[in-house]
C-alpha cells in the first residue's frame, strides 16, 4: 500500500520578497476512514490516514495542518505564504503507522 | 443542551415518523458544541470567518471547502452532521500573508459546517454553513 503514496506539490518556482504564494499540495493516499465495513467480512477496516501535515520554510514552520478521518481521501491542501528570501519549502504528510513521506521545492526570490 | 425525557420522545416520535428505523451513529449537536467549546474556550460569536464551499454538492466523498479568518492563528472545521464531527484544524503561522487555506472534505449527507477561528489577540469567532449533498460520503 506505501508503495503508491506519492505526494505532489505545486509551487511557484520564483517570488518577488513578501509576495503572496499560494501552494498547492496532494498526496495519493486512502484516507482509510476506519467507519467502513469489509464487503465481505463484515468487519471494520482499520483507520489509516494522513493525520499531520507540515510545511516549513529554511527549516522554519510555515503552515500545519491536523487531519482527521473527515478529509477526503488523496487530501489536498492549499494555503498561502510570503517568503522573504530563496529557500526550500519542505513538506511532510505524517501516516497513522508512523511513515512520513516528504518532498521539498526551491523557490526562488528574485 | 440537556434532553428532558418529553425532549426524547418527541424525537424518537419524529425519527420513527421519517422513517428512521435504525438509528444512524451521525454525531450529535452537543458533540459539535463540546468541539467548539475544547478548541475555543467557549461559544465563540458568530461573524469573522469565511466558509467557501458549494452549495450542493454531488458527491460527498470529495466535497471542496476554502476556511478564511482575517488574523487568525488556527482555524478549526467541523461538519457538524457526520459521524465524528472533527475534520481537521489549520494553523497559520507569520509566513502565511492570509489565513486561508482549502482543501476536500468528506460528509455523509446533506449537513451544516462549522469553521472556528483563533486569533492573534485570543478572541474566537464562527461560520456555519449548510452543505446539501446528493450521495453521501461515508458509505462503504
Amino acid at each position: 500500500m506505501a508503495a503508491n503514496i506519492k505526494p505532489r506539490v505545486k509551487v511557484p518556482g520564483t517570488a518577488k520578497a513578501g509576495e503572496a504564494i499560494t501552494i498547492k499540495t496532494l498526496i495519493s493516499h486512502p484516507m482509510e476512514s476506519g467507519q467502513r465495513k469489509d464487503r465481505k467480512t463484515g468487519e471494520l477496516i482499520p483507520r489509516k490516514i494522513i493525520n499531520k501535515f507540515v510545511a516549513t520554510f529554511n527549516g522554519e514552520l510555515a503552515f500545519s495542518a491536523d487531519l482527521l478521518p473527515a478529509v477526503a481521501a488523496n487530501p489536498y491542501i492549499e494555503f498561502v505564504v510570503a517568503v522573504p528570501e530563496s529557500g526550500i519549502m519542505r513538506f511532510e504528510w505524517t501516516d497513522d503507522d508512523g511513515s512520513v513521506y516528504d518532498i521539498e521545492k526551491k523557490i526562488t526570490v528574485a | 443542551m440537556k434532553l428532558s425525557r418529553r425532549d426524547l420522545f418527541a424525537l424518537a416520535a419524529g425519527l420513527g415518523a421519517a422513517g428512521l428505523i435504525k438509528l444512524p451513529a451521525y454525531a450529535s449537536d452537543d458533540a459539535v458544541e463540546a468541539a467548539i467549546k475544547k478548541f475555543a474556550g467557549g461559544m465563540p460569536k458568530t461573524g469573522g470567518v469565511d466558509i467557501s464551499a458549494p452549495e450542493i454538492a454531488e458527491n460527498g466523498n470529495t466535497v471542496p471547502i476554502e476556511v478564511s479568518a482575517a488574523g487568525a492563528t488556527s482555524i478549526m472545521l467541523l461538519a457538524a452532521g457526520n459521524p465524528n464531527p472533527g475534520v481537521g484544524t489549520f494553523h497559520f503561522t507569520k509566513m502565511n500573508p492570509e489565513s486561508r487555506a482549502s482543501t476536500r472534505i468528506r460528509l455523509a449527507k446533506t449537513q451544516d459546517v462549522v469553521a472556528v477561528a483563533k486569533m492573534a489577540d485570543g478572541s474566537t469567532a464562527m461560520a456555519r454553513r449548510e452543505i446539501k449533498v446528493t450521495i453521501g460520503g461515508c458509505g462503504g
